[in-house]
């Protein structure tokens, strides 16, 4: 059982709420928001291993190339661009889609490949945690989700999303097989809410809603869940007590009143969300 | 001498757009042969890489100059590497443009603005 973590807007709460319920479920963790992957600094895992994520590029060989310009309209990214007779490649706009070799003629380009980030894997408390590290400037983050979800082995995992609902998202829920939405009673986490809903009802599997910051009282998220029909898993109160622990670093699980919470919260997430 | 201009419309009374990846059109002023070509400009509606795609086609059709308002860095490297003189001006139109260009009161563009990303990949 995969279940993914996604939020719509960011800061709601989904590294908060992933970190916790792989320890209340006893569910390995994986962290996808590979732009600034946080969960580590939470769960503190040993690492022991790290990988490179790799990407191809095409190499121009300039003497078989004619400058014939053919690569450079095939490109769907702008990635290429011809100059002085010479055809350049802009490698951060390029998708490595390989279009390009396939339409040449002069049998000009290879495709060599460049490191674009990391993936880094460990342990604590039995469980087993990885994460995707995406390197600074790069701007595609899509192949190190592919890389850190295609090889998973059977178990159950907790997939902390990236925010937002762009293809980063989108790609981390084509390996899914449920998705708890982390939201706050505001008017950007009821905006947002909604485009994550749309995405996911798009992948046809069982989600429901937990709502962060909460006030306790029939907001707009409650609102909203109502009319659409949407389950609610739970909710995390809008505590003092709760932002201390956790900006400190420390676990809200380990934390005796904090815990129920939590436990709830997997009980319910294994309801909603059709585990076993 | 073929003179770019990025531009919101196709005639002689529209205004310079100040961007250069996703303006409207280039309007290019052939000075030799006396004639006026209107380019509508590709890259505009694309996710990413519009400036690089605005300067494919402006150094297909050989142009010597471009007068806009900014060029982001990946259009300024493509510029620069083809020997294209590139000059900042504001937003008048484009009759005031060419007259402020062959009075040469235009500044040349040696640095380039900053990134815009377009759409997420």
């Amino acid at each position: 059982m995969n279940i993914a973590v996604l939020s719509g807007k960011g800061g709601t709460g989904k590294t908060t709420v992933s970190t916790n319920l792989a320890l209340a479920l006893q569910a390995n963790y994986i962290d996808c928001d590979v732009e600034e992957p946080n969960g580590f600094l939470f769960l503190k895992p040993s690492i022991e291993k790290t990988e490179q994520v790799m990407v191809e590029y095409p190499v121009m060989d300039d003497k078989k190339c004619v400058a014939c310009r053919e690569c450079i309209k095939v490109c769907q990214f702008h990635a290429l661009a011809k100059v002085k007779d010479k055809v350049i490649l802009f490698e951060k706009l390029c998708h490595g889609c390989g279009a390009c070799k396939i339409i040449c003629k002069y049998d000009a380009i290879i495709y060599n490949q460049r490191e674009i980030g990391k993936i880094e894997t460990g342990q604590t408390r039995n469980i087993h945690c990885s994460r995707g590290i995406l390197n600074i400037g790069e701007p595609m983050a899509v192949p190190v989700i592919k890389k850190l979800l295609q090889n998973i082995s059977e178990g159950n995992y907790i997939i902390d999303c990236p925010p937002g609902t762009s293809c980063n998202v989108v790609n981390t829920l084509r390996y899914v097989d449920g998705a708890i939405l982390v939201t706050e009673p505001s008017e950007f986490g009821l905006h947002d809410l909604k485009i994550a809903v749309e995405v996911v009802k798009m992948f046809q599997i069982p989600f429901g809603i937990i709502i962060n910051k909460d006030d306790g009282k029939d907001n707009i998220i409650r609102q909203y869940c109502k009319k659409e029909n949407i389950q609610i898993i739970g909710a995390i109160p809008y505590s003092k007590e709760i932002a201390q622990v956790y900006s400190k670093g420390d676990i809200l699980y380990d934390h005796f009143k904090i815990k129920p919470i939590f436990k709830k919260l997997a009980n319910r997430s294994k309801e909603v969300l059709q585990w076993n | 001498m073929k003179i770019a201009i990025s531009t919101t419309g196709k005639n002689s009374d529209s205004v310079l757009d100040m961007r250069f990846g996703r303006c409207e059109y280039f309007q290019i002023y052939d000075t030799k042969a006396g004639k006026i070509i209107i380019l509508e400009n590709k890259g505009r509606l694309s996710s990413g890489g519009a400036g690089i795609a605005a300067s494919n086609q402006l150094i297909d059709e050989k142009v010597d100059v471009i007068i806009t308002g900014n060029l982001g860095p990946n259009a300024f490297e493509l510029i620069a590497a083809e020997g294209i003189k590139a000059y900042k001006c504001k937003s008048i139109a484009i009759n005031s443009v060419l007259e402020k260009y062959n009075n040469g009161e235009l500044e040349e563009i040696t640095i380039s603005g900053p990134a815009h990303h377009g759409g997420h990949n």
